[in-house]
């Protein structure tokens, strides 16, 4: 495993905008004073004349995002998800959502993987937020590959995205050739009949960690990244759903209205199949090393086994 | 246009104002009744815009931050040509164009949604912004209420869109003086709103009468004068201006003229428009 390729998918993200500013004069990048740690620091670099640092005051930032885009630009707004999702909330809600504007939210530092700093800034409620708001696209990228292809397909499409990306360095899982990133379409990772795996984010690659675990018990999971958690995939989740009979969910997020939320939604409605949703179960993080933490919530491969022979 | 043009048709701006609420039943017509002049001078002198095109490229934009005042600035657009005046009496009814406040995906002339206090700044900041980006020459105005500015946006806004030195956005602020739990220094008090917004290093025009043409007009022609930092006008007005039992009556804040009222309202209007 020493010499997996690892990069955190803020990095991708800042990467990604380098590359579409320079194809893309109508793209501008917004940033609270935290443009080192979200990595649009990297843009700011190549594009200082569109690379806006508003300062402390993300309400103020989402607002001006959405003056930007009423008025023809492309802005990629970025702030770590407490701040992006959770403090200006309702300026996405109502200055971005409600008219759908073309704005794309980046949001760095989600989940407890943030790390040392602590319960404060590791955000586990943003999906569950960004996905009460009508009209609003939410992406969590697995690993870089997908992480740049979901920027780009941010930017191509029209309307409000919220994109999710982690501080930790992750596995590159995705650099195959036949890759291909659809807003909105899962990804069948390994085909299994004994039960679904549904993953998100960094725990997609968890998540394949845990199936080769559970094979060497017999045990044939098959394991769907949904990259797209609004608008979700249902079909693909109910195809599998009736396959196998039992579902577990795993994400970086609160157990509460994230990925575990939407694919109980839709499950509960079209197919109901027994369901574990692994994730942060209501409770707050800490401070920690971030591998040491998504050990100690049993987010990482090893717990999310257990958690599984269990419901097995 | 002549003052006593524009007084006629603030007159008539007053009448839709009177008639939406009216017919809705609910509405705000004290801040919309402060701001008329404001309103009326904004679209008929003031902003390069064409109610034939309400999305040309390089028009003004206006972004109504104290958007429960909907109703003046839906009057004000519909004497204008944006729509029909006969849509007022449709204000705030199931499949009506004009919402409780602004929605711009679905109203002609409206630039932005707002309503939620505090936001429509920081938009209008982003769309000055976006034209200084690409050397556009379009302005942008945004009015405020007096007790919006309480909320802690409205000075993030300030402060980025000095610090940016956006000389093309102007900000209004109607001070009638009065919020819903009263008055406005006697709830959480901004005063003085002059100075603080010249802390903030806005340029900053003091209208001892914001229902006075004559003052307004001197006031965005030094605005659009001024350049190397935004500007703030602040304006006196008088809350539910035009309709005697309204005026300076904190609770017509957010309430509808029964229909006494109403036809008390319409006749002072009457006679004022002669």
């Amino acid at each position: 495993m020493a010499d997996v390729k690892k990069i955190a998918t803020r990095e991708s993200y800042g990467n990604a905008l380098v590359a579409l500013g320079e194809k893309y004069d109508n793209l501008v990048v917004l940033d609270a004073d935290l443009a080192e740690a979200t990595k649009t620091g990297i843009f700011k670099k190549a594009y200082p004349d569109r690379h806006i640092d508003c300062g402390i005051a993300e309400s103020n930032m989402v607002g001006i995002a959405a003056g930007l885009a009423s008025t023809g630009k492309v802005p990629f707004c970025s702030s770590f998800a407490m701040f992006a999702a959770g403090r200006a909330f309702e300026q996405v809600r109502n200055s971005v959502g409600y008219p759908h504007l073309n704005v794309k939210i980046g949001a760095t530092h989600a989940g407890i993987s943030v790390g040392e700093d602590g319960a404060s800034h590791q955000c586990n409620e943003d999906i569950a937020l960004m996905r009460t708001i009508p009209g609003m696209t939410i992406i969590n990228p697995s690993d870089d590959v997908e992480a740049k292809a979901a920027v780009e397909a941010a930017y191509k499409m029209d309307g409000p995205v919220y994109l999710r990306f982690g501080r930790l360095a992750v596995p590159v899982i995705n650099d195959n050739a036949d890759y291909k990133f659809e807003i909105g379409k899962g990804v069948v990772l390994k085909e299994g009949k004994d039960l679904t795996i549904i993953a998100t984010g960094l725990e997609v690659n968890e998540s394949l960690e845990a199936a080769k675990k559970l094979a060497e018990d017999g045990i044939d999971a098959e394991v769907i990244n949904i990259h797209t958690i609004k608008p979700i995939d249902a079909d693909l989740i109910v195809k599998s759903a009736s396959k196998t009979g039992k579902v577990v969910t795993v994400e970086e997020h609160s157990v509460i209205g994230g990925l575990g939320g939407a694919v109980a939604e839709v499950l509960s409605e079209k197919c109901p199949t027994k369901m574990l949703r692994i994730g942060v179960k209501d409770t707050f993080g800490e401070s920690g090393p971030a591998v040491k933490l998504l050990e100690k919530y049993e987010l990482d491969a090893a717990g999310i086994y257990k958690q599984i022979k269990a419901f097995l | 246009m002549t003052n006593q043009e524009l007084k006629k048709t603030a007159n008539e701006v007053r009448k839709g104002i009177i008639e939406g609420v009216h017919a809705a039943k609910a509405g705000h017509p004290g801040g919309s009744l402060s701001a008329t002049e404001v309103f009326t001078y904004l679209y008929f002198e003031e902003m390069n815009i064409d109610p034939k095109n309400p999305k040309k490229a390089d028009r003004d934009r206006f972004v109504l931050s104290k958007g429960h005042t909907a109703p003046g600035l839906y009057s004000a657009l519909a004497q204008r040509g944006f729509f029909p005046v006969e849509d007022l009496k449709s204000l705030r009814s199931i499949g009506s164009h004009l919402q409780g406040h602004p929605c711009v995906q679905h109203t002609p002339g409206i630039d932005a949604s707002s309503g939620s206090l505090g936001q429509g700044i920081s938009v209008a900041v982003g769309m000055a912004l976006s034209a200084k980006l690409s050397n556009e020459s379009y302005r942008v105005y945004t009015l405020l209420g007096d007790g919006e500015i309480q909320e802690g946006q409205v000075w993030e806004a300030s402060m980025f869109a000095a610090a940016k030195n956006l000389d093309n956005l102007c900000v209004i602020v109607d001070n009638n003086g009065l919020q819903i739990d009263g008055r406005i220094e006697d709830v959480n008090s901004p005063y003085p709103i002059p100075d603080k917004f010249r802390a903030f290093n806005f340029h900053v025009v003091e209208v001892a009468d914001g229902n006075d043409f004559d003052q307004l007009r001197a006031a965005f022609k030094e605005a659009r004068e001024t350049k190397g930092q935004p500007t703030a006008i602040i304006m006196k007005t008088v809350k539910g201006k035009g309709i005697s039992f309204m005026e300076n009556q904190v609770g017509w804040h957010g309430k509808a003229p029964n229909d006494e009222e109403y036809a008390i309202a319409m006749e002072e209007l009457g006679k004022a428009g002669v």
